[in-house]
Protein backbone atom coordinates (compact mmCIF):
# COMPACT_ATOMS: atom_id res chain seq x y z
CA UNK A 1 0.00 0.00 0.00
CA UNK A 2 1.12 4.09 -0.79
CA UNK A 3 1.75 4.96 2.74
CA UNK A 4 -0.08 8.47 3.44
CA UNK A 5 2.96 10.64 3.47
CA UNK A 6 3.65 8.72 -0.33
CA UNK A 7 0.50 9.78 -1.37
CA UNK A 8 0.62 13.21 -0.12
CA UNK A 9 4.27 13.89 -1.54
CA UNK A 10 2.22 12.54 -4.98
CA UNK A 11 -0.34 14.71 -4.79
CA UNK A 12 1.73 18.23 -3.87
CA UNK A 13 3.41 17.59 -7.47
CA UNK A 14 -0.12 16.77 -9.73
CA UNK A 15 -0.65 20.86 -9.81
CA UNK A 16 2.45 21.02 -11.52
CA UNK A 17 1.49 19.40 -14.51
CA UNK A 18 -1.90 18.85 -16.46
CA UNK A 19 -1.76 14.98 -16.59
CA UNK A 20 -1.32 12.71 -13.87
CA UNK A 21 0.97 10.43 -15.75
CA UNK A 22 2.79 13.00 -16.34
CA UNK A 23 4.02 12.82 -12.50
CA UNK A 24 4.86 9.36 -13.11
CA UNK A 25 9.09 9.70 -12.71
CA UNK A 26 8.73 11.93 -9.35
CA UNK A 27 6.26 9.33 -8.26
CA UNK A 28 8.44 6.50 -8.55
CA UNK A 29 11.23 8.89 -7.26
CA UNK A 30 8.90 9.53 -3.75
CA UNK A 31 8.32 5.43 -3.43
CA UNK A 32 12.09 4.92 -3.92
CA UNK A 33 13.33 7.42 -1.07
CA UNK A 34 11.07 5.80 1.00
CA UNK A 35 11.36 1.79 0.03
CA UNK A 36 14.65 1.99 -1.31
CA UNK A 37 13.84 0.72 -4.59
CA UNK A 38 10.45 0.04 -6.58
CA UNK A 39 8.90 -3.52 -6.37
CA UNK A 40 6.54 -4.79 -8.60
CA UNK A 41 3.57 -4.37 -6.05
CA UNK A 42 4.78 -0.31 -5.86
CA UNK A 43 4.17 -0.25 -10.16
CA UNK A 44 1.06 -1.73 -9.47
CA UNK A 45 -0.66 0.28 -7.03
CA UNK A 46 0.89 3.75 -8.48
CA UNK A 47 -0.02 2.65 -12.20
CA UNK A 48 -3.73 2.63 -10.42
CA UNK A 49 -3.21 6.10 -8.98
CA UNK A 50 -1.72 7.56 -12.05
CA UNK A 51 -4.55 6.33 -14.31
CA UNK A 52 -1.85 4.70 -16.13
CA UNK A 53 -1.60 0.57 -17.04
CA UNK A 54 1.12 -1.30 -14.80
CA UNK A 55 2.82 -2.27 -17.92
CA UNK A 56 2.88 1.50 -19.29
CA UNK A 57 4.25 2.70 -15.70
CA UNK A 58 6.70 -0.19 -16.23
CA UNK A 59 7.71 0.55 -19.35
CA UNK A 60 8.98 4.10 -18.15
CA UNK A 61 10.49 2.69 -14.96
CA UNK A 62 13.08 0.15 -17.08
CA UNK A 63 13.61 3.05 -19.38
CA UNK A 64 15.42 5.71 -16.65
CA UNK A 65 18.71 4.40 -14.71
CA UNK A 66 18.08 5.81 -11.69
CA UNK A 67 14.51 3.67 -10.78
CA UNK A 68 15.45 0.71 -9.11
CA UNK A 69 14.01 -2.48 -9.87
CA UNK A 70 15.74 -4.57 -7.89
CA UNK A 71 16.73 -3.82 -4.48
CA UNK A 72 19.87 -2.29 -3.57
CA UNK A 73 21.80 -1.67 -0.52
CA UNK A 74 21.60 0.46 2.05
CA UNK A 75 24.30 3.02 -0.01
CA UNK A 76 24.47 3.34 -3.55
CA UNK A 77 27.65 3.84 -4.91
CA UNK A 78 27.40 5.99 -8.53
CA UNK A 79 31.39 5.39 -10.10
CA UNK A 80 31.33 8.00 -13.26
CA UNK A 81 32.66 5.75 -16.32
CA UNK A 82 32.44 8.59 -19.12
CA UNK A 83 35.36 9.51 -20.96
CA UNK A 84 36.99 12.28 -18.94
CA UNK A 85 37.44 9.72 -15.95
CA UNK A 86 38.37 7.32 -17.98
CA UNK A 87 41.42 9.45 -19.01
CA UNK A 88 41.85 10.36 -15.40
CA UNK A 89 41.96 6.60 -14.27
CA UNK A 90 38.74 5.57 -13.22
CA UNK A 91 39.68 1.91 -13.73
CA UNK A 92 41.93 1.84 -10.96
CA UNK A 93 39.40 3.06 -8.80
CA UNK A 94 36.75 0.55 -9.94
CA UNK A 95 39.16 -2.19 -9.37
CA UNK A 96 39.93 -1.00 -5.83
CA UNK A 97 36.14 -0.58 -4.97
CA UNK A 98 35.32 -4.15 -6.39
CA UNK A 99 38.09 -5.49 -4.72
CA UNK A 100 37.16 -3.75 -1.35
CA UNK A 101 33.53 -4.61 -1.27
CA UNK A 102 34.22 -7.86 -2.65
CA UNK A 103 31.52 -7.62 -5.65
CA UNK A 104 31.20 -6.55 -9.24
CA UNK A 105 29.64 -3.81 -10.97
CA UNK A 106 25.66 -3.63 -10.67
CA UNK A 107 26.09 -6.10 -7.21
CA UNK A 108 25.25 -5.34 -3.87
CA UNK A 109 27.63 -6.05 -0.68
CA UNK A 110 26.10 -9.34 1.76
CA UNK A 111 25.99 -6.96 4.42
CA UNK A 112 23.95 -5.51 1.78
CA UNK A 113 25.35 -2.05 3.00
CA UNK A 114 26.51 -1.16 -0.42
CA UNK A 115 25.05 -1.50 -4.36
CA UNK A 116 28.08 -0.29 -6.80
CA UNK A 117 26.73 1.08 -9.97
CA UNK A 118 28.12 2.99 -13.40
CA UNK A 119 26.69 6.53 -13.79
CA UNK A 120 27.24 8.10 -17.13
CA UNK A 121 29.08 11.66 -16.89
CA UNK A 122 28.35 13.60 -13.62
CA UNK A 123 29.53 16.73 -15.37
CA UNK A 124 32.54 17.46 -13.03
CA UNK A 125 35.12 16.40 -15.80
CA UNK A 126 37.58 19.13 -14.82
CA UNK A 127 37.70 17.42 -11.61
CA UNK A 128 37.93 13.53 -12.72
CA UNK A 129 37.96 10.76 -11.43
CA UNK A 130 34.10 11.47 -9.94
CA UNK A 131 31.74 9.20 -7.93
CA UNK A 132 28.68 9.80 -6.00
CA UNK A 133 27.56 7.99 -2.89
CA UNK A 134 24.27 8.42 -1.82
CA UNK A 135 23.71 12.17 -2.93
CA UNK A 136 26.94 13.03 -2.15
CA UNK A 137 29.34 13.81 -5.00
CA UNK A 138 33.83 12.53 -4.50
CA UNK A 139 35.48 14.56 -7.30
CA UNK A 140 39.78 14.31 -8.11
CA UNK A 141 39.49 11.13 -6.49
CA UNK A 142 42.35 8.52 -5.73
CA UNK A 143 42.11 4.99 -5.15
CA UNK A 144 43.98 5.94 -1.60
CA UNK A 145 40.67 8.13 -0.66
CA UNK A 146 38.09 5.61 -1.33
CA UNK A 147 38.52 3.82 2.52
CA UNK A 148 38.04 6.90 4.28
CA UNK A 149 34.75 7.99 1.95
CA UNK A 150 33.41 4.62 2.53
CA UNK A 151 33.84 5.10 6.54
CA UNK A 152 31.39 7.24 6.22
CA UNK A 153 28.17 5.14 5.11
CA UNK A 154 26.92 2.51 7.77
CA UNK B 1 36.97 41.82 -21.81
CA UNK B 2 33.63 41.66 -20.47
CA UNK B 3 32.42 38.33 -19.07
CA UNK B 4 28.90 38.65 -18.42
CA UNK B 5 27.73 35.05 -17.58
CA UNK B 6 30.23 34.86 -14.57
CA UNK B 7 31.07 38.52 -13.47
CA UNK B 8 28.75 37.47 -10.54
CA UNK B 9 29.73 33.55 -9.64
CA UNK B 10 31.90 33.41 -7.31
CA UNK B 11 33.66 30.27 -6.86
CA UNK B 12 33.50 28.28 -4.11
CA UNK B 13 30.79 30.85 -2.24
CA UNK B 14 27.00 30.28 -2.82
CA UNK B 15 25.72 32.22 -5.44
CA UNK B 16 23.79 35.52 -5.10
CA UNK B 17 20.50 35.22 -3.04
CA UNK B 18 17.71 37.42 -4.74
CA UNK B 19 18.56 40.48 -2.69
CA UNK B 20 22.60 40.74 -4.07
CA UNK B 21 21.46 39.40 -7.41
CA UNK B 22 19.19 42.46 -7.55
CA UNK B 23 22.13 44.59 -6.21
CA UNK B 24 24.48 43.69 -8.95
CA UNK B 25 21.73 44.40 -11.29
CA UNK B 26 19.29 41.32 -11.47
CA UNK B 27 15.80 41.57 -12.56
CA UNK B 28 16.48 44.99 -14.39
CA UNK B 29 16.11 43.30 -17.60
CA UNK B 30 12.74 41.79 -16.61
CA UNK B 31 11.68 45.70 -15.83
CA UNK B 32 12.85 46.90 -18.78
CA UNK B 33 10.78 44.26 -21.20
CA UNK B 34 7.43 44.20 -19.07
CA UNK B 35 7.31 47.67 -19.15
CA UNK B 36 8.59 49.41 -22.09
CA UNK B 37 8.97 46.25 -24.64
CA UNK B 38 6.28 43.82 -26.38
CA UNK B 39 7.45 40.34 -26.83
CA UNK B 40 8.24 40.87 -30.16
CA UNK B 41 11.02 43.84 -29.89
CA UNK B 42 12.72 41.03 -26.78
CA UNK B 43 12.64 38.49 -29.40
CA UNK B 44 13.87 41.10 -31.66
CA UNK B 45 16.68 41.58 -29.63
CA UNK B 46 17.80 38.58 -29.38
CA UNK B 47 17.25 37.86 -32.83
CA UNK B 48 20.12 40.81 -33.68
CA UNK B 49 22.20 39.45 -30.67
CA UNK B 50 22.75 36.78 -33.07
CA UNK B 51 22.90 34.27 -30.00
CA UNK B 52 22.92 30.79 -31.21
CA UNK B 53 21.92 27.56 -28.88
CA UNK B 54 24.39 26.79 -26.16
CA UNK B 55 22.93 22.88 -26.15
CA UNK B 56 25.06 22.13 -29.07
CA UNK B 57 23.10 22.72 -32.54
CA UNK B 58 23.71 25.77 -32.41
CA UNK B 59 20.73 27.15 -33.55
CA UNK B 60 19.53 30.84 -33.84
CA UNK B 61 17.69 31.45 -30.31
CA UNK B 62 15.43 34.50 -31.88
CA UNK B 63 14.67 32.60 -34.88
CA UNK B 64 13.30 29.91 -32.85
CA UNK B 65 11.52 31.70 -31.07
CA UNK B 66 10.03 33.22 -34.02
CA UNK B 67 8.30 30.05 -35.04
CA UNK B 68 6.08 30.45 -32.01
CA UNK B 69 2.37 31.28 -33.18
CA UNK B 70 1.87 34.28 -31.48
CA UNK B 71 -1.36 37.00 -31.07
CA UNK B 72 -5.27 36.48 -30.55
CA UNK B 73 -5.35 33.75 -32.48
CA UNK B 74 -2.17 31.24 -30.83
CA UNK B 75 -3.29 28.78 -28.33
CA UNK B 76 -2.45 28.45 -24.82
CA UNK B 77 -1.33 27.46 -22.64
CA UNK B 78 2.17 27.65 -24.43
CA UNK B 79 4.95 26.36 -22.54
CA UNK B 80 8.80 27.23 -21.78
CA UNK B 81 11.23 24.53 -20.68
CA UNK B 82 15.33 25.04 -19.76
CA UNK B 83 16.80 21.96 -20.77
CA UNK B 84 19.33 21.59 -17.88
CA UNK B 85 20.21 18.18 -18.20
CA UNK B 86 23.75 18.22 -19.12
CA UNK B 87 24.45 14.57 -19.98
CA UNK B 88 26.90 15.14 -22.80
CA UNK B 89 30.36 13.31 -21.43
CA UNK B 90 32.94 15.81 -20.86
CA UNK B 91 30.70 18.65 -20.12
CA UNK B 92 30.41 20.35 -17.38
CA UNK B 93 29.29 24.53 -18.43
CA UNK B 94 25.73 24.42 -17.22
CA UNK B 95 26.70 23.06 -13.88
CA UNK B 96 28.85 26.18 -13.23
CA UNK B 97 25.81 28.49 -14.64
CA UNK B 98 23.08 26.31 -12.15
CA UNK B 99 25.09 26.33 -9.24
CA UNK B 100 26.71 29.97 -9.76
CA UNK B 101 24.26 32.29 -10.58
CA UNK B 102 20.60 30.18 -10.74
CA UNK B 103 18.84 33.84 -10.76
CA UNK B 104 20.42 34.67 -14.05
CA UNK B 105 18.70 31.59 -15.55
CA UNK B 106 15.32 32.53 -14.08
CA UNK B 107 15.43 35.88 -14.90
CA UNK B 108 16.48 34.27 -18.04
CA UNK B 109 13.40 32.14 -18.78
CA UNK B 110 11.08 34.75 -17.74
CA UNK B 111 11.96 36.92 -20.35
CA UNK B 112 12.06 34.09 -22.99
CA UNK B 113 8.68 33.01 -21.75
CA UNK B 114 7.52 36.49 -22.07
CA UNK B 115 9.26 36.70 -25.74
CA UNK B 116 6.94 33.70 -26.32
CA UNK B 117 3.79 34.66 -24.54
CA UNK B 118 3.99 31.26 -22.33
CA UNK B 119 2.36 30.38 -19.53
CA UNK B 120 3.95 27.45 -17.99
CA UNK B 121 7.91 27.32 -17.48
CA UNK B 122 9.65 23.91 -16.61
CA UNK B 123 13.40 23.44 -15.66
CA UNK B 124 14.42 20.21 -16.98
CA UNK B 125 17.48 19.45 -14.32
CA UNK B 126 19.58 15.75 -14.46
CA UNK B 127 19.43 13.94 -11.22
CA UNK B 128 23.26 14.32 -10.77
CA UNK B 129 22.83 18.06 -9.74
CA UNK B 130 22.01 17.63 -6.30
CA UNK B 131 23.25 20.96 -5.75
CA UNK B 132 21.85 23.01 -8.35
CA UNK B 133 17.97 21.75 -7.33
CA UNK B 134 18.19 22.59 -4.09
CA UNK B 135 19.48 26.01 -5.02
CA UNK B 136 16.83 26.35 -8.00
CA UNK B 137 14.03 25.29 -5.67
CA UNK B 138 14.88 28.23 -3.25
CA UNK B 139 15.53 30.65 -6.07
CA UNK B 140 11.87 29.71 -7.60
CA UNK B 141 10.44 30.12 -4.49
CA UNK B 142 12.76 33.51 -3.47
CA UNK B 143 11.39 34.49 -6.97
CA UNK B 144 7.49 34.01 -6.56
CA UNK B 145 7.84 36.04 -3.21
CA UNK B 146 8.91 38.54 -5.00
CA UNK B 147 6.53 39.28 -7.87
CA UNK B 148 8.66 37.87 -10.54
CA UNK B 149 6.60 34.60 -10.87
CA UNK B 150 2.76 34.27 -10.68
CA UNK B 151 0.06 36.19 -11.38
CA UNK B 152 0.54 39.72 -12.82
CA UNK B 153 4.40 39.50 -12.57
CA UNK B 154 5.08 43.05 -11.51
CA UNK B 155 1.83 44.32 -11.62
CA UNK B 156 1.80 43.78 -15.80
CA UNK B 157 -0.99 41.71 -17.85
CA UNK B 158 2.14 38.77 -18.08
CA UNK B 159 1.84 35.67 -15.54
CA UNK B 160 3.96 32.77 -15.89
CA UNK B 161 4.24 29.67 -13.09
CA UNK B 162 7.74 27.60 -13.24
CA UNK B 163 8.66 24.33 -11.87
CA UNK B 164 11.34 22.09 -11.61
CA UNK B 165 11.38 18.93 -13.19
CA UNK B 166 14.23 16.47 -11.55
CA UNK B 167 14.31 13.44 -14.05
CA UNK B 168 15.66 9.97 -13.04
CA UNK B 169 18.87 9.49 -15.97
CA UNK B 170 19.16 8.65 -19.35
CA UNK B 171 21.28 10.66 -22.27
CA UNK B 172 18.20 10.86 -24.21
CA UNK B 173 16.42 13.37 -22.01
CA UNK B 174 18.84 16.25 -23.43
CA UNK B 175 17.44 15.43 -27.02
CA UNK B 176 14.98 18.07 -27.22
CA UNK B 177 11.97 15.80 -28.07
CA UNK B 178 13.07 12.77 -25.92
CA UNK B 179 13.38 15.50 -23.28
CA UNK B 180 9.26 16.59 -24.12
CA UNK B 181 8.26 13.01 -23.83
CA UNK B 182 10.52 12.87 -20.58
CA UNK B 183 8.68 15.59 -19.12
CA UNK B 184 4.94 13.98 -19.77
CA UNK B 185 5.94 10.94 -17.91
CA UNK B 186 7.13 8.70 -20.93
CA UNK B 187 10.32 6.84 -22.22
CA UNK B 188 12.70 9.48 -23.36
CA UNK B 189 12.14 8.60 -27.27
CA UNK B 190 12.43 10.83 -29.83
CA UNK B 191 9.51 11.97 -31.82
CA UNK B 192 9.52 12.62 -35.30
CA UNK B 193 9.72 16.24 -36.85
CA UNK B 194 8.07 18.22 -37.97
CA UNK B 195 5.76 19.09 -36.22
CA UNK B 196 8.52 20.88 -34.24
CA UNK B 197 8.07 21.39 -30.65
CA UNK B 198 7.39 25.26 -31.25
CA UNK B 199 4.01 24.36 -32.65
CA UNK B 200 3.63 21.06 -31.27
CA UNK B 201 5.53 20.32 -28.13
CA UNK B 202 4.72 19.45 -24.74
CA UNK B 203 1.18 18.01 -24.63
CA UNK B 204 0.64 19.06 -27.86
CA UNK B 205 1.21 22.91 -27.46
CA UNK B 206 3.42 25.11 -28.32
CA UNK B 207 6.77 24.63 -26.80
CA UNK B 208 10.22 25.90 -26.61
CA UNK B 209 13.10 24.01 -25.55
CA UNK B 210 16.78 26.42 -24.55
CA UNK B 211 20.05 25.18 -22.81
CA UNK B 212 20.68 26.64 -19.68
CA UNK B 213 23.44 28.60 -21.42
CA UNK B 214 21.80 29.94 -24.07
CA UNK B 215 19.07 31.24 -21.11
CA UNK B 216 21.35 32.85 -18.73
CA UNK B 217 22.65 35.27 -21.85
CA UNK B 218 19.11 36.68 -21.97
CA UNK B 219 19.19 39.10 -19.21
CA UNK B 220 22.35 40.63 -20.35
CA UNK B 221 21.28 40.95 -24.24
CA UNK B 222 18.01 42.65 -23.16
CA UNK B 223 19.98 44.87 -20.68
CA UNK B 224 22.52 46.06 -22.69
CA UNK B 225 21.17 45.26 -26.41
CA UNK B 226 21.60 42.74 -29.32
CA UNK B 227 24.55 44.67 -30.85
CA UNK B 228 26.64 44.61 -27.60
CA UNK B 229 26.31 40.99 -27.38
CA UNK B 230 27.46 40.74 -30.44
CA UNK B 231 30.32 42.87 -30.47
CA UNK B 232 31.22 40.56 -27.23
CA UNK B 233 32.23 37.90 -30.02
CA UNK B 234 35.04 37.62 -32.40
CA UNK B 235 33.17 35.69 -35.20
CA UNK B 236 29.70 36.42 -36.31
CA UNK B 237 28.23 34.54 -33.82
CA UNK B 238 27.01 36.49 -30.76
CA UNK B 239 28.21 36.91 -27.74
CA UNK B 240 30.81 35.18 -25.11
CA UNK B 241 31.07 31.67 -24.58
CA UNK B 242 31.66 29.26 -21.61
CA UNK B 243 34.45 26.90 -22.60
CA UNK B 244 36.26 24.34 -20.71
CA UNK B 245 39.20 21.70 -20.76
CA UNK B 246 39.24 18.23 -19.19
CA UNK B 247 41.99 15.15 -19.11
CA UNK B 248 45.48 15.76 -18.49
CA UNK B 249 45.90 19.20 -18.87
CA UNK B 250 47.78 20.93 -16.23
CA UNK B 251 44.90 23.34 -15.28
CA UNK B 252 41.45 21.92 -16.34
CA UNK B 253 38.16 24.01 -15.57
CA UNK B 254 35.86 26.25 -17.56
CA UNK B 255 36.35 30.35 -18.53
CA UNK B 256 33.91 32.65 -20.40
CA UNK B 257 36.07 34.08 -23.11
CA UNK B 258 34.93 35.63 -26.45
CA UNK B 259 32.98 33.21 -28.93
CA UNK B 260 35.54 32.42 -31.49
CA UNK B 261 38.40 32.20 -28.83
CA UNK B 262 40.96 29.87 -30.57
CA UNK B 263 41.25 26.04 -29.43
CA UNK B 264 45.54 26.97 -28.86
CA UNK B 265 44.32 29.57 -26.42
CA UNK B 266 42.37 27.88 -24.27
CA UNK B 267 44.51 24.92 -24.19
CA UNK B 268 47.54 26.64 -23.74
CA UNK B 269 46.82 29.96 -21.47
CA UNK B 270 43.29 28.92 -19.83
CA UNK B 271 44.36 25.05 -19.52
CA UNK B 272 47.84 25.34 -18.92
CA UNK B 273 49.17 23.25 -21.75
CA UNK B 274 49.95 19.78 -21.17
CA UNK B 275 50.91 18.18 -17.98
CA UNK B 276 54.35 17.46 -17.43
CA UNK B 277 55.90 14.77 -19.34
CA UNK B 278 52.91 14.26 -22.40
CA UNK B 279 52.07 15.13 -25.48
CA UNK B 280 48.80 16.72 -27.22
CA UNK B 281 47.45 13.98 -29.61
CA UNK B 282 44.06 15.46 -30.25
CA UNK B 283 41.31 16.52 -28.88
CA UNK B 284 37.54 16.59 -29.21
CA UNK B 285 36.03 20.19 -29.04
CA UNK B 286 32.38 19.82 -27.50
CA UNK B 287 31.86 16.65 -25.76
CA UNK B 288 32.24 13.14 -26.94
CA UNK B 289 29.51 13.39 -29.64
CA UNK B 290 32.02 15.77 -31.85
CA UNK B 291 34.86 15.13 -34.13
CA UNK B 292 38.35 14.74 -32.71
CA UNK B 293 40.80 17.62 -34.37
CA UNK B 294 44.60 17.43 -34.26
CA UNK B 295 47.70 19.59 -33.88
CA UNK B 296 47.09 21.07 -37.24
CA UNK B 297 43.58 22.72 -35.87
CA UNK B 298 45.08 24.20 -33.33
CA UNK B 299 44.37 27.99 -34.50
CA UNK B 300 40.13 27.22 -35.13
CA UNK B 301 38.48 29.68 -33.94
CA UNK B 302 35.92 27.60 -31.49
CA UNK B 303 32.55 28.76 -32.99
CA UNK B 304 29.95 27.03 -34.92
CA UNK B 305 30.50 27.93 -38.51
CA UNK B 306 34.60 28.19 -37.81
CA UNK B 307 34.67 24.30 -36.71
CA UNK B 308 32.87 22.92 -39.41
CA UNK B 309 35.53 24.11 -41.52
CA UNK B 310 37.07 21.59 -40.08
CA UNK B 311 34.66 18.35 -39.88
CA UNK B 312 33.92 19.22 -36.33
CA UNK B 313 31.44 21.06 -34.41
CA UNK B 314 31.33 23.41 -31.60
CA UNK B 315 29.06 21.50 -29.67
CA UNK B 316 28.97 22.16 -25.87
CA UNK B 317 32.57 23.96 -26.19
CA UNK B 318 33.73 21.55 -23.60
CA UNK B 319 37.15 20.19 -24.67
CA UNK B 320 38.14 16.52 -24.06
CA UNK B 321 42.17 16.62 -24.33
CA UNK B 322 43.90 13.11 -25.73
CA UNK B 323 47.34 13.10 -24.13
CA UNK B 324 49.99 10.40 -25.88
CA UNK B 325 50.07 8.18 -22.72
CA UNK B 326 46.29 7.21 -23.43
CA UNK B 327 44.96 4.50 -26.18
CA UNK B 328 43.08 6.04 -28.29
CA UNK B 329 40.91 3.07 -29.36
CA UNK B 330 40.99 2.79 -25.65
CA UNK B 331 39.35 6.12 -25.63
CA UNK B 332 36.39 5.86 -28.62
CA UNK B 333 35.77 2.34 -27.52
CA UNK B 334 34.70 4.65 -24.10
CA UNK B 335 32.40 7.03 -25.58
CA UNK B 336 30.90 4.23 -28.58
CA UNK B 337 29.78 1.84 -25.01
CA UNK B 338 28.43 4.66 -23.97
CA UNK B 339 26.24 5.89 -26.61
CA UNK B 340 25.36 2.28 -27.28
CA UNK B 341 24.09 1.95 -23.56
CA UNK B 342 22.21 5.04 -23.65
CA UNK B 343 20.23 4.36 -27.57
CA UNK B 344 17.01 4.66 -26.45
CA UNK B 345 16.11 1.34 -28.86
CA UNK B 346 13.58 3.44 -30.99
CA UNK B 347 14.72 2.94 -34.14
CA UNK B 348 16.77 -0.20 -35.35
CA UNK B 349 20.35 1.29 -36.96
CA UNK B 350 21.02 2.98 -33.89
CA UNK B 351 19.72 0.25 -31.10
CA UNK B 352 21.98 -2.21 -32.90
CA UNK B 353 24.75 -0.83 -34.98
CA UNK B 354 26.32 1.12 -31.40
CA UNK B 355 26.42 -2.25 -29.61
CA UNK B 356 28.30 -3.49 -32.56
CA UNK B 357 30.37 -0.78 -33.16
CA UNK B 358 31.89 -0.93 -29.55
CA UNK B 359 31.84 -4.69 -29.85
CA UNK B 360 34.43 -4.20 -33.13
CA UNK B 361 36.35 -1.57 -31.17
CA UNK B 362 36.83 -3.88 -27.95
CA UNK B 363 38.03 -7.06 -29.96
CA UNK B 364 40.37 -4.73 -31.61
CA UNK B 365 41.56 -3.01 -28.11
CA UNK B 366 41.91 -6.53 -26.86
CA UNK B 367 43.77 -7.65 -29.05
CA UNK B 368 41.77 -9.93 -31.48
CA UNK B 369 41.39 -7.56 -34.41
CA UNK B 370 41.20 -7.46 -38.21
CA UNK B 371 42.65 -5.45 -40.40
CA UNK B 372 38.60 -5.74 -42.82
CA UNK B 373 37.43 -4.74 -39.31
CA UNK B 374 38.67 -0.65 -39.90
CA UNK B 375 36.29 -0.91 -42.99
CA UNK B 376 33.73 -2.90 -41.02
CA UNK B 377 33.60 0.40 -38.61
CA UNK B 378 34.31 3.06 -41.07
CA UNK B 379 31.16 1.46 -43.25
CA UNK B 380 29.25 1.84 -39.57
CA UNK B 381 30.22 5.44 -39.11
CA UNK B 382 28.15 6.32 -42.61
CA UNK B 383 25.69 4.01 -41.88
CA UNK B 384 24.73 5.42 -38.51
CA UNK B 385 25.26 9.04 -39.81
CA UNK B 386 22.75 11.90 -40.60
CA UNK B 387 19.76 10.49 -42.17
CA UNK B 388 20.01 7.41 -41.33
CA UNK B 389 18.39 7.22 -37.74
CA UNK B 390 15.44 8.73 -36.18
CA UNK B 391 17.40 11.42 -34.37
CA UNK B 392 20.86 12.95 -33.32
CA UNK B 393 22.21 10.00 -31.32
CA UNK B 394 24.06 7.90 -33.35
CA UNK B 395 24.85 10.77 -36.02
CA UNK B 396 26.87 12.11 -33.25
CA UNK B 397 28.06 8.81 -31.60
CA UNK B 398 29.93 8.05 -34.74
CA UNK B 399 31.74 11.65 -34.97
CA UNK B 400 34.52 10.83 -32.37
CA UNK B 401 35.28 7.24 -34.45
CA UNK B 402 35.10 8.34 -38.52
CA UNK B 403 37.52 10.96 -36.99
CA UNK B 404 39.95 8.94 -35.17
CA UNK B 405 39.90 6.32 -37.87
CA UNK B 406 41.30 9.28 -40.13
CA UNK B 407 43.64 10.76 -37.27
CA UNK B 408 44.95 7.41 -35.42
CA UNK B 409 44.95 5.18 -38.00
CA UNK B 410 48.50 3.79 -37.67
CA UNK B 411 47.16 3.28 -33.80
CA UNK B 412 44.42 1.02 -34.78
CA UNK B 413 46.39 -0.77 -37.38
CA UNK B 414 49.35 -1.21 -34.93
CA UNK B 415 46.85 -2.73 -32.31
CA UNK B 416 45.65 -5.83 -35.23
CA UNK B 417 49.10 -6.20 -36.23
CA UNK B 418 50.61 -6.63 -32.95
CA UNK B 419 47.07 -8.11 -31.68
CA UNK B 420 47.35 -6.22 -28.20
CA UNK B 421 46.73 -2.57 -26.94
CA UNK B 422 50.63 -1.14 -27.02
CA UNK B 423 49.22 1.06 -24.23
CA UNK B 424 48.47 -1.12 -21.77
Amino acid sequence: MLSEEEIREIEAEFPHYPTREAVSVEAMKIVQRHRGWVSDESIHELAEFLEMTPEELDSVATFYNLIYRKPVGRHVILVCDSISCWIMGYESMRARLTERLGIEMGQTSDDNRFTLLPIPCLGTCDHAPAMMVDEDLYRDLKPDDLEEILAGYE
Amino acid sequence: MERPLTKDIRQGNPPLNLEEYEQAGGYQALRKALRHMDPSEVTEEVKKSNLRGRGGAGFPTGQKWSFVPMGEKALHPKYLVANADEMEPGTFKDRLLLEGNPHQMIEGMILSAYAIQADVAYIFLRWAYKRAASLLTQAIHDAYQAGYLGKHILDSDYSLEMHLHVSAGRYMCGEETGLLNALEGKRATPRAKPPFPQTSGLWGKDTIVNNVETLSNVPHIINRGGQWFKDLSYTDDGGSKIYGASGKVKNPGAWELPMGTTLREILEEHAGGMREGLKFRGLLPGGASTDFLVEEHLDAKMDFSSLQQYGSRLGTGTIIVLDDQTCPVGMVLNMERFFAQESCGWCTPCREGLPWTAKILAAIENGHGKMEYLELLERHSKLLGPGHTFCALAPGAVEPLQSALKYFREDFERHIKEQRCPWS
